[in-house]
C-alpha cells in the first residue's frame, strides 16, 4: 500500500471526496435553500432579487456536483457502480429536479407574462425542494447502508429506500439547506426584502433545530453504528462539540443581524455534519447491514494505487486553481444585489 | 424490450439531445471570442452590440447544455453499472480531470461573461470569455479522450477474470494520447466551430433578408462566413484523418461504413447506396476501388472486408452505420461547396443580393447539427457489438440490478421533458433572434422597459402581498 504523509491513497481520496461533497452541500445548499424558499417571496421584484442573488454563480457551485461524481466515479468505481444503479429511481428524480432548477432559473425571465413568470416560479421551487430531499434521501441510505450481494451490487427493493431514518434525513437536509439559503439572501439584499428574510432565516432556523434534534434522537436510539464511533473517542467527540456550538451560534448572529457569521455558522454545520457522517461509516462506502461481508470499503471498491496517485495529482494542481478562481468570481458578485439589465 | 435494448436507446437519446448543444457553446464560444476581440481592438460600439447579443444567445444554449449534461455523467452508473466497474480506473480519471479543469472553469467564468458587463473592466471580461470557450474545449478534450479510449483502448492492462475483470492504468499518457484520441478530437472540435458558424450565419442571413439591423448583421455575417468556411475546409483534412485512423485501427468499423464484405476484393467508395446485410453486399453509386485508393494509394488494394470477422463481432447495424457515414461526408460536401460559392460573391460584391443563397444559409444551421450526430451515430454504432473496442461487449456492461421497468420509466420521463425543453428552447431562441441586438444608445431604464422589469410590475403590484414585515425590523440593520 503506498503511502503519503502516513495515509494511504485510498485514505486520501476519501478525503478529497468527502472534501468535495462538503463543498457541494455548502456551495449549492445555498442556491438549493435560496430556491427552495423562493414561493416565500411574494413580490416579482423580490423573486427577481433572490434569482439573481445566486445567478452568476449556482452554475459553479453546481460543478462540485460533477467533480464529486467524477472523484467517485474515478477512485471507487465499484461504488459509483453501485450507489447509481441501487438508487435509480430516487436519483432520476434527483436529476429531473437539476434540469428545472437550471431551466427555470434561465427560462423565467425571458417572457413578461404572469402566467409564464408563476410557472416557473413553481417550478424553480418544487425542484429544488425536491432535489434537496432526494439527496437527504440518499444520503440517509447510504449512511444506513443498503443490502448488497456478492458482486457488490444492491439486492434489496428501493421501496425500502423510504425507511423512517433516511425520510428524517431527507427533512434535515431540506431544513438544514432552508436555513443556510435564507441566511445567504438576507447577506445578499436590503430593505423590506432583506427584513422579510430576517424573518425567514429565523423561522427556518427552527424548523432545522426540530427536525435535527428528532433525527439525532432516532440515530441514536435505534441506530447505534452511527454513533458508536463518535461515542468512543474523545478526539472525535470534539467535532459534535464542535457542531453544536456552531448550531448555536446561528441564532446568535441571527439576533444580531450579523449574517456573515451566521452564514459561517451555517456553512461549519454542514461541512461538521457530513464529517460525522464520514467518521461514522469509514472504512466503508456503502455498508451492507444484511450482510456486512458484502459491504464496499474504500480497499476493495477502490481503483488501482496508480490511479489514485494520477488522480491525488490531478486534485493537487486543480484545486488550488478553482479555489483561485471562484474567490475571484465570488468576489467580483459581492456585495448586495442590484439589478440590471443583464440581471434575470 | 430488453434491458440493453432500452439502455441503449435511453443513452443515444440522451446523448443524442445533449449534444445539440456543446457543439454550439463551443463554436459560438470561439465567435464571440472573436467579436469581443474586435469590439476591444477597434472600440466600435456596433461590435459590442454584436457581442451581448450573441452572449444572450450563449446563455440559452448554455444553460440546456448543463442541465441535459448532468445526466450523463450519472447514467454510466445509473444503467452500465457493469461498465463502469471495468473502465473506472482507466475511464474515470479522464472524467474527474475533465471535471476540474475544465467544467469549473467554464461554469465559474460563465458567470462574469453573463452577468459581469457592468462589473468588472473590458480586459477582464474579455479574458473570462475567453476562459469560458478554453473551458467548453478542455471539455471536450477529456469527453473525446475517454470515448477514443473505448475505440482503440491504450495504456492499460486487464486485472481480474470473468465477472470481476477490470481494465486498469498502466500509462496515463499512453491512455490519453490513445491511437485516435488526437484526430477525432480535431476532428470534434472543428465540427463544433461549424455548429456555432452556421448558427450566426443563419440568424444573421435571416436579418439581411427581412431588411433588419443590418448594420450589424452584415459584418456578423462577414466574420461567421470567414470561420464558417475555412473550418468546412479543414473540416476535409480532418476528417480524412479520422477515417485514416478507423482503418488502421478499426476495420471492422471502417469496412462497415462503406460495406465492404469480401477481404480479397478492392474496396470501393460509395456516392449514395445501400447495404443488404443478410447477402452481404452494398449497391448503388460508386467509385470503384476508392476506399482502398484512399487508404492505400491505391485502386486495386484488397482491404479486409466484414467476413473477415465473426458474424458475432461484426457491427450489428451495418446499413445504419453505412448511412449515418455517407450523410456525413455529403453534408461535409455541401458545407464546403456553399461557403465557397458565398466567398466567391462575397469578393465580387454581391454576396447580399443573392437571396436564394441567404434563405439556404438561414436553413443551413441544421447541417452542422445534422452531420455532428450522424458522425457520432457512425462512431458509435461502428463500434458495436464492443464497448469497448474488442474488450468489453455491450451487452455484458449493463447494470445488472435494474430492471427493464425501471429503465422504460426513466426514458418516458426524460422524452416527456426533453421534448418541452426543445419545444421551449426553440420559442425562446425564435422570440431572442426576432427580438434582435439591443440598441445601445438607449439609457438602462428604457432598457428595462424594453426587456421586462416596468411592464410587469405595476399588474403584480395590485395583486399580491407586500413583502417584508414593520419598519422597526428594518432599523436594525
Amino acid at each position: 500500500m503506498e503511502t503519503f504523509l502516513g495515509l494511504d491513497y485510498n485514505v486520501w481520496w476519501f478525503l478529497v471526496f468527502g472534501g468535495v461533497i462538503s463543498g457541494y452541500a455548502i456551495l449549492d445548499g445555498f442556491d438549493l435553500g435560496a430556491g427552495a424558499l423562493h414561493l416565500f417571496l411574494k413580490k416579482e421584484e423580490s423573486r427577481r432579487i433572490a434569482l439573481n442573488a445566486i445567478g452568476p454563480i449556482w452554475d459553479g457551485n453546481e460543478v462540485w456536483l460533477v467533480i464529486g461524481g467524477g472523484a467517485l466515479f474515478a477512485g471507487f468505481p465499484i461504488a459509483y457502480a453501485a450507489i447509481f444503479s441501487a438508487f435509480y429511481i430516487p436519483f432520476m428524480v434527483f436529476l429531473t429536479g437539476l434540469i428545472f432548477r437550471a431551466v427555470s432559473i434561465e427560462f423565467r425571465s425571458k417572457e413578461p407574462m404572469v402566467w409564464w413568470r408563476t410557472f416557473w416560479d413553481i417550478a424553480y421551487c418544487v425542484a429544488n425542494i425536491v432535489i434537496s430531499l432526494s439527496l437527504g434521501l440518499m444520503l440517509g441510505n447510504v449512511a444506513y447502508g443498503i443490502p448488497l450481494n456478492k458482486q457488490h451490487e444492491f439486492s434489496g427493493d428501493w421501496l425500502s429506500f423510504f425507511n423512517p431514518f433516511s425520510i428524517l434525513i431527507a427533512i434535515t437536509t431540506l431544513s438544514l439547506f432552508m436555513m443556510h439559503g435564507a441566511i445567504y439572501l438576507a447577506m445578499k439584499t436590503e430593505r423590506r426584502l432583506y427584513t422579510k428574510l430576517t424573518i425567514l432565516a429565523k423561522n427556518f432556523t427552527i424548523f432545522f433545530l426540530v427536525s435535527f434534534a428528532f433525527s439525532t434522537l432516532y440515530t441514536l436510539l435505534y441506530i447505534p453504528h452511527l454513533s458508536d464511533k463518535l461515542r468512543s473517542s474523545p478526539l472525535f467527540f470534539l467535532l459534535p462539540a464542535l457542531m453544536i456550538l456552531a448550531i448555536a451560534n446561528i441564532p446568535r448572529n441571527l439576533k444580531k443581524a450579523n449574517y456573515r457569521f451566521a452564514f459561517l455558522s451555517s456553512s461549519v454545520t454542514i461541512a461538521a455534519l457530513l464529517m460525522m457522517v464520514a467518521i461514522e461509516v469509514f472504512p466503508y462506502l456503502l455498508y451492507s447491514p444484511t450482510n456486512p461481508q458484502n459491504s464496499i470499503t474504500i480497499h476493495n471498491g477502490a481503483s488501482s494505487a496508480k490511479t489514485m496517485k494520477i488522480l491525488l495529482i490531478i486534485a493537487l494542481i486543480g484545486t488550488p486553481l478553482v479555489a483561485i478562481y471562484s474567490s475571484f468570481v465570488f468576489w467580483t458578485f459581492k456585495g448586495k444585489v442590484k439589478l440590471d439589465e443583464m440581471s434575470y | 424490450m430488453d434491458v440493453e435494448i432500452l439502455a441503449r436507446l435511453q443513452f443515444a437519446f440522451t446523448i443524442s439531445f445533449h449534444y445539440i448543444y456543446p457543439p454550439l457553446s463551443i463554436g459560438l464560444g470561439l465567435l464571440l471570442v472573436i467579436m469581443e476581440g474586435m469590439y476591444l481592438k477597434t472600440g466600435n460600439k456596433l461590435y459590442e452590440q454584436m457581442t451581448r447579443f450573441w452572449i444572450r444567445i450563449f446563455a440559452l444554449i448554455f444553460g440546456i447544455g448543463v442541465a441535459t449534461g448532468i445526466i450523463m455523467e450519472f447514467e454510466f452508473g445509473t444503467n452500465w453499472a457493469t461498465y463502469s466497474k471495468y473502465v473506472g480506473d482507466v475511464f474515470g480519471s479522464a472524467l474527474a480531470a475533465e471535471g476540474i479543469f475544465a467544467f469549473a472553469v467554464e461554469s465559474g467564468f460563465l458567470g462574469i461573461l453573463l452577468f459581469g458587463w457592468n462589473r468588472v473592466s473590458s480586459r477582464v471580461h474579455f479574458f473570462s470569455t475567453i476562459m469560458v470557450f478554453l473551458g467548453s474545449m478542455f471539455s471536450a478534450i477529456w469527453i473525446v479522450v475517454a470515448n477514443s479510449w473505448q475505440q482503440t483502448p491504450a495504456g492499460f492492462h486487464i486485472v481480474g477474470e470473468g465477472m470481476n475483470a477490470r481494465a486498469e492504468i498502466t500509462d496515463f499518457w499512453a491512455m490519453v494520447f490513445n491511437p485516435s484520441s488526437v484526430e477525432r478530437l480535431v476532428h470534434v472540435w472543428i465540427g463544433a466551430f461549424l455548429a456555432g458558424a452556421f448558427l450566426v450565419l443563419s440568424v444573421n442571413a435571416w436579418y439581411i433578408l427581412k431588411n433588419k439591423h443590418l448594420h450589424i448583421a452584415k459584418p456578423a455575417f462577414k466574420i461567421a462566413l470567414v470561420a464558417a468556411t475555412f473550418f468546412s475546409l479543414a473540416q476535409l483534412l480532418a476528417g480524412h484523418r479520422s477515417a485514416d485512423g478507423v482503418s488502421k485501427n478499426q476495420p471492422a468499423k471502417l469496412a462497415a461504413m462503406e460495406g465492404h464484405y469480401d477481404s480479397l476484393a478492392k474496396a470501393d467508395m460509395f456516392l449514395l447506396g445501400w447495404v443488404d446485410q443478410k447477402k452481404g453486399i452494398a449497391k448503388g453509386l460508386k467509385i470503384p476501388g476508392g476506399l482502398s485508393f484512399l487508404t492505400h494509394q491505391d485502386f486495386s488494394y484488397p482491404l479486409k472486408g466484414l467476413q473477415a470477422f465473426k458474424p458475432q463481432d461484426r457491427p450489428t447495424q451495418v446499413n445504419a452505420v453505412f448511412q449515418f457515414y455517407h450523410i456525413m461526408v455529403a453534408i461535409g460536401m455541401l458545407l464546403i461547396a456553399s461557403t465557397l460559392l458565398a466567398c466567391w460573391y462575397w469578393w465580387k460584391g454581391t454576396l447580399f443580393t443573392k437571396k436564394w443563397l441567404l434563405v439556404f444559409f438561414v436553413w443551413s444551421v441544421l447541417l452542422p447539427q445534422l452531420a455532428n450526430q450522424a458522425g457520432w451515430f457512425t462512431a458509435e454504432m461502428g463500434r458495436q457489438p464492443w464497448v469497448v473496442y474488442g474488450l468489453l461487449r455491450t451487452s455484458d456492461a449493463l447494470s445488472r440490478t435494474v430492471t427493464a421497468n425501471q429503465i422504460l420509466f426513466s426514458l418516458v420521463l426524460f422524452t416527456i421533458v426533453y421534448t418541452f425543453l426543445f419545444a421551449l428552447f426553440l420559442f425562446l431562441l425564435n422570440r431572442k433572434i426576432h427580438h434582435g441586438p439591443e440598441d445601445l444608445h438607449q439609457t438602462d431604464e428604457e432598457n428595462e422597459n424594453e426587456m421586462y422589469t416596468k411592464r410587469i410590475i405595476p399588474i403584480l403590484e395590485g395583486s399580491t402581498v407586500t413583502d417584508g414585515g414593520n419598519d422597526k425590523t428594518l432599523s436594525s440593520h
